[in-house]
């Protein structure tokens, strides 16, 4: 479960945020993840609890944003929602696409008690 | 993340990123990859082995599915035409670093004990065990894993997935982030082929198109030396594309780098 290493960078990273604004508390921690992140919400939020215990965002809350899958088609130009498994364009159906989102697993933002 | 401006403000998450700040507390708006100080180090990494001239591979799969077995095989004929060394990655033991040992070849282990992938400052420590001046080839054989090794940047040029034959066709559809992550994608263990009876190679390689995944999709049998030659030019072909990225002070990523990012690059 490589939630847990993700959660434990997560927390290194918010509390150097928080120190550098000199935070009395972190309120609650915004996250964006992708469903080609590779990392899963739930899991994740359970591996907070973990990692987080012990430490002074302890009792932050996490919100997790699950990003939509999202793709640009290299032949007709359309953009489309596509599943992690089919980043097909759902215009013209060719695998000649880019991602546009929905690998992201990103620390958006931190409510901070000042 | 993007490479220009080190932010990960992405058309998808544009609008989100800098929605209004809720009553009641000061919001800090900080967008940076929850893996960042790991990308870091993949980064510091990846300008060590560029300064050597060294190109390194991220071998990812299933535990069994014969990485160490082409590793031998790849050796055997390689490691007469380039310098090569191999990081070893495994919860516990030695066997595998023994294995490429024997060829003659430099092997670093790292036991991971109960972590389920490499992570770039593993690597750093690895690569300080290996003399980088006397390199051509570095391989990275990840801890057999189809999941997590692929969130992890290591500082590898290449990613390279494996999919033995016994473990069936869907593979890429059911596990999409790993071989989306591939810049090659090998069919292993074909010889056994006959046997299954029911594992498609157009259809393991069909389930790799649909990930957007333009990755060549190679077939061979390591133990029976079998569709080496394939796997050997690809190799060849990427050894030969990094000298000539290195001679011009370029740097090459794995795919593995979010699409998101790029495009937010072109973005206005």
């Amino acid at each position: 479960m490589h939630e847990l290493s993700v959660c434990q960078a997560l927390i290194r990273q918010v509390e150097e945020v928080a120190r550098r604004h000199g935070a009395k508390r972190v309120k609650a921690i915004h996250l964006e993840i992708g469903p080609l992140s590779g990392v899963e919400p739930e899991l994740l939020r359970r591996a907070y609890g973990l990692a987080a215990s012990g430490t002074a965002v302890e009792d932050a809350e996490l919100c997790i944003e699950a990003l939509p899958l999202r793709v640009r088609c290299e032949e007709c130009g359309a953009e489309s929602t596509a599943t992690a498994n089919r980043l097909l364009c759902a215009r013209c159906g060719t695998w000649h696409t880019r991602l546009v989102s929905g690998d992201e697993m990103l620390l958006r933002s931190l409510e901070l008690d000042m | 993340m993007c490479t220009t401006c080190g932010c990960t403000v992405t058309p998808g998450n544009r609008k989100l990123a800098f929605r209004p700040v809720a009553g009641g507390a000061t919001t800090v708006t900080v967008l940076q990859n929850l893996l960042a100080d790991n990308d870091r180090q993949a980064e510091h990494n990846r300008s060590h082995l560029d300064a050597h001239g060294v190109l390194a591979i991220n071998l990812m799969s299933s535990p069994g599915s014969g990485k160490t077995t082409l590793l031998e095989a790849t050796l055997e004929t390689l490691g007469s035409e380039c310098r090569i060394a191999v990081i070893e990655g495994d919860l516990e033991t030695e066997n595998d670093a023994r294995r490429i040992r024997a060829h003659g070849v430099p092997a670093v282990q790292i036991t991971t004990g109960s972590a389920c992938h490499l992570d770039a400052h593993m690597v750093h420590d690895a690569l300080h065990k290996l003399n980088l001046h006397d390199l051509d080839l570095l391989f990275i054989e990840n801890v057999g894993n189809l999941v997590c090794p692929a969130s992890f940047d290591l500082g590898q040029h290449r990613n390279v997935t494996l999919l033995s034959v016994t473990e069936g066709d869907d593979k890429p559809e059911k596990y999409p982030v790993i071989f989306r992550a591939a810049d090659a994608v090998l069919l292993t263990k074909t010889d056994l082929l006959p046997v299954l009876g029911d594992f498609d190679p157009a259809r393991a390689a069909a389930h790799v198109r649909r990930l957007a995944s333009d990755a060549p999709v190679l077939r061979l049998s390591a133990r029976r030396r079998d569709g080496l030659q394939d796997w050997l030019a690809w190799l060849r072909a990427e050894l030969e594309a990094q000298r000539e990225r290195v001679a011009r002070g370029e740097r090459v990523r794995p795919r593995v780098q979010p699409d998101g990012a790029r495009l937010h690059v072109a973005q206005p």
